[in-house]
């Protein structure tokens, strides 16, 4: 075991930065991250005992304590739930005969659940030892089990057809559907690789940046920052080395159109980031890739291979002297808040992803404190086109506010779910037409958990930065759902769960909340609660970054939007209720003394 | 000389080097900002939110945030104040917080800044959490039911090496300091004496000694939290 452990720091150098991989590789050939794997780390690094836990604690997918041979991650986001997770789970509990958040007794089998895999069209969905299942039943959870009991090897256990495109690449072999509907400029197989490369050769940064400036494009990973001015302002800050980053960690639960991009264009995204690594002066590049999508990770390693080989990675890209770029994948370890910008650095650098308080912003200090762009996947491969056919090309898409196209996920209660390329200016009625829906429709959520819950009168409301702003996550929800407990209250686990616990109102006053739903879901509620849900929502603008700022949305988006949902489940005759039910608070001891409550 | 700055907190005038926080450059102009987990010496960290501050519209940690030319700082509005009170009643029930049988009582900053903002009672619901009270190592005993998660003990407290004795565990509402028992095991009464007094509230408290100095003649006994910095000595807000 030592020696495993000696070698895998070995291999990183001994470098404490590295850290988040000497975990992955450990957590990999041992199966989990001992006390004494702990010991050697913590001597060989220089690092003290609970520095080391620090990091490990943090991070859904590492566990100080022996996983099963088996594991299954099932997720139970909200639309995994809309589409059959609970009966699904139920099956792998039965059958299995342990409980999800244990491992069985005799070691052989591990049960979590685990928010959302980027799988939304195609739910109910796990991770397996690795390998993603989707579309699962209850009949095939029972042949997952038997097959588990059996022994057999886990891509034994696949029976479907690989999915479609490069799904069924050698190295990917998985069932996972790109479900791709609709093609725009961004995901067209048209351009090929290196084009843009070789264009970019003949101009001068500056120039770069001023094409990417005129296309107007912003930021497509949420915050819709102009990209343009974001690589000026890499460009300008003074420091020796520079990095790229391209975020690939696709946290935010109904997003899965970063996996498709990654699956379909590669090259694309690689060719952006050399690009930016040109524009700003940057040799580095590192994609944050979320560990949910370690099944693509062979299959990336090839194609950066490829690309180095072709010369547009490495050195002197392109045979222009002194432009060097390469990439490397950094894989996270299951944390929501890895994907803001300034924790993703952290992470990277091997601590608990936790965001950094800016100023300073990362183009001026960010990982290794150098200047650093962050992008998401689907801006640099946007680059990539815009760089190909111009900026004023790029313009000539959407709206005046918002140019180019906007790659959607769309999944919950539709007849298509899966990925949509669309100019931006589509309106939610018009994604509806295009999605094609089953009944009526009660609400789609907009950007995610973080963004807003609307309500059939705003469907007319367009997708742009002017209006309805998204990262491209829509969840259409049918009239069938109990909005507030199927969806709102799971966003609200979902941000208890993965907020970093820094900030005290984002720590602590999003439980508050949550507890608040459970209260009303009870029947509890009155309205002071829906009162004081109202009055006290500026609290959390107080918090230092996005998740804690947007944690409350489930709630005071629907508050605003459905308020006859709230007002329908509050108690209409009371004006106090503490939501503290003594008679099931005192049932055992009720039981234990025979005794019989008042 | 370092260059001087200009900017406002709530209309007066004030002046700043460049690179100054707006919580040190507010200090040296006699102004209080109220701070947790900030302790001058450590590097500031805007965790507990209790020192934001409003420039133009935006809410900053004024812990962290360099003076800009000209800024227009707003530490006394009612938005401000909201927060602030929020912050301390949050921390007050998301822990279990015994004030007359803390050793810290009279020392505590939560407990001070409570009083400077006139908070009689939390309006969110107590949360009881279920903390336990560690008290293996022999110096020191840790009580997590007191602890606001400040963070001071795991910048401020190292070993020789410089290697951290303190430090988080897990994250979101179930994140605790968690003491490294070797490391700690070797700490000095100096060291340990060291951390009781870099918590800010009861949550590290040495063992061995208790209420030397009687409730009462305590250093927030005498003074309000804050009078050794404004000029004009306000009492409560
Ligand atoms: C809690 C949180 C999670 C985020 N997750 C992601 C993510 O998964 N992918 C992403 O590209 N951006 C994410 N962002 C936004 C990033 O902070 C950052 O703005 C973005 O990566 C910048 O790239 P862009 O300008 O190309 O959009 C997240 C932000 C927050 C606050
Ligand atoms: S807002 Fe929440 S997630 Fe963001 S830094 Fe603060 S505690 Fe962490
Ligand atoms: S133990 Fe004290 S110093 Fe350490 S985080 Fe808790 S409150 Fe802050």
């Amino acid at each position: 075991m030592k020696k495993d452990v000696k070698s895998i720091i070995a291999k990183y150098n001994k470098d404490e930065t590295r850290l988040m991989d000497i975990l992955i590789d450990i957590q990999d050939s041992l199966g989990f991250i001992s006390p004494e794997a702990i010991d050697v780390i913590s001597e060989d690094l220089n690092l003290s005992h609970v520095d080391v836990e620090q990091t490990i604690s943090f991070y859904h997918f590492f566990s100080m304590t022996p996983l099963g041979k088996y594991n299954i991650y099932l997720n139970n986001s909200a639309v995994a739930n809309m589409m059959g997770c609970a009966e699904v789970a139920k099956v792998f509990e039965e059958e299995a005969g342990s409980k999800f958040g244990e491992v069985s007794k005799d070691g052989q089998l591990g049960m979590f659940y685990t928010s959302c895999i980027g799988m939304n069209d195609q739910e109910p969905a796990a991770i397996i030892n690795g390998m993603v299942f989707t579309r699962l039943t209850k009949f095939r959870a029972r042949e997952i089990i038997s097959d588990i009991k059996a022994g057999k090897n886990v891509e034994e256990m696949y029976v479907a057809s690989y999915g479609d495109g490069a799904n069924s690449n050698q190295l990917i072999k998985s069932v996972v559907s790109n479900n791709i509907r609709k093609i725009g400029p961004i995901l067209s197989p048209k351009a090929e690789y290196g084009s843009a490369l070789k264009k970019i050769i003949k101009l001068s940064p500056d120039e770069i940046i001023d094409e990417v400036k005129l296309s107007n494009i912003r930021g497509r990973g949420g915050a819709g920052f102009p990209t343009g001015l974001k690589w000026e302002f890499c460009r300008k800050a003074p420091g020796d080395r520079k990095y790229i980053f391209c975020n690939a960690d696709e946290g935010e639960p109904g997003t899965f159109k970063d996996r498709v991009l990654l699956t379909e264009r590669p090259k694309r995204l690689l060719e952006g980031m050399a690009i930016a690594g040109y524009a700003v002066g940057a040799e580095e590049g590192i994609i944050y890739l979320r560990y949910e999508y370690k099944y693509l990770e062979e299959y990336l390693e090839n194609v950066i291979r490829e690309a180095r080989e072709a010369n547009f990675l490495g050195k002197d890209i392109c045979k222009k002297k002194g432009f060097n770029f390469d990439v490397r994948i950094q894989f996270g370890a299951g944390a929501y808040v890895c994907g803001e910008e300034s924790a993703l650095i952290e992470s990277a650098e091997g601590k608990r992803g936790e965001p950094r308080d800016r100023p300073p912003f990362p183009v001026e200090k960010g990982y290794l404190n150098k200047p650093t762009i962050v992008n998401n996947v689907e801006t640099l491969s946007s680059v990539t086109q815009i760089i190909n056919n111009g900026g004023e090309w790029y313009r000539s898409f959407g709206t005046r506010e918002s140019t180019g196209t906007k790659v959607l996920s769309v999944s919950g209660d539709c007849l298509h779910p899966g990925v949509y390329e669309v100019e931006w200016g589509f309106s939610v009625n018009d994604i509806l037409d295009l999605v094609g829906t089953m009944g009526d429709v009660q609400a789609v959520q907009v950007g995610g958990p973080s963004g807003r819950c609307i309500a059939p009168y705003d469907f007319n409301r367009i997708l742009g930065y002017e209006d309805l702003a998204t990262g491209g996550s829509l969840i259409i929800i049918g009239k069938q759902r109990d909005l507030l407990k199927d969806i709102v209250l799971n966003f609200m686990d979902f941000f208890v769960e993965e907020s970093c616990g820094s900030c005290t109102p984002c720590r602590s006053l999003s439980v508050i909340y949550r507890d608040k739903l459970k209260k009303i879901l009870k029947g509890r509620g009155v309205q002071k609660d829906l009162d004081d849900m109202y009055a006290w929502r500026h609290i959390m603008k107080g918090n230092r970054c996005g998740l804690g700022q947007t944690a409350l949305n489930p709630i005071l988006t629907t508050l605003r939007n459905f308020p006859e949902l709230y007002e329908a489940r509050i108690q209409k005759n009371k004006t106090f209720d503490e939501g503290f039910d003594i008679h099931s608070a005192l049932k055992d001891s009720f039981e234990i003394t025979g005794r019989k409550s008042f | 000389m370092s260059k001087v700055l200009n900017f406002t907190i709530d209309g007066v005038i004030c002046m700043a080097e460049k690179g100054q926080t707006i919580l040190n450059a507010a200090t040296a102009n006699k102004i209080y900002i109220p701070t947790l987990c900030n302790l001058p010496g450590l590097k500031p960290r805007g965790s507990c939110r209790v020192c934001n501050v409003k420039v133009n519209g935006k809410f900053l940690t004024a812990c962290t945030t360099p003076v800009a030319e000209g800024m227009e700082i707003e530490n006394n509005s009612e938005d401000i104040i909201d927060i602030r009170k929020s912050i301390i009643e949050l921390l007050l029930v998301e822990g279990n917080h015994y004030c007359p049988y803390c050793e810290k009582s009279g020392n505590c900053d939560l407990q001070a800044i409570a009083y400077k903002y006139n908070i009689p009672a939390p309006r969110f619901p107590y949360q009881f959490p279920d903390r336990d009270i560690e008290a293996t190592n022999g110096k020191l005993l840790k009580d997590h039911n007191r602890c606001i998660l400040c963070k001071r003990c795991i910048r401020g407290i190292k070993d020789e090496d410089g290697k951290s004795i303190f430090a988080f565990k897990r994250r979101g509402h179930k994140v605790i300091i968690n003491i490294d028992t070797r490391l700690s095991a070797n700490m000095t009464d100096e060291m340990a004496q060291e951390a009781m007094d870099i918590c800010p509230v009861g949550a590290i408290i040495k063992k061995e000694i208790g209420f030397k100095v009687p409730i009462g003649e305590r250093k927030y006994d005498k003074e309000p939290i804050g009078s050794d910095i404004e000029e004009i000595k306000a009492t409560t807000i």
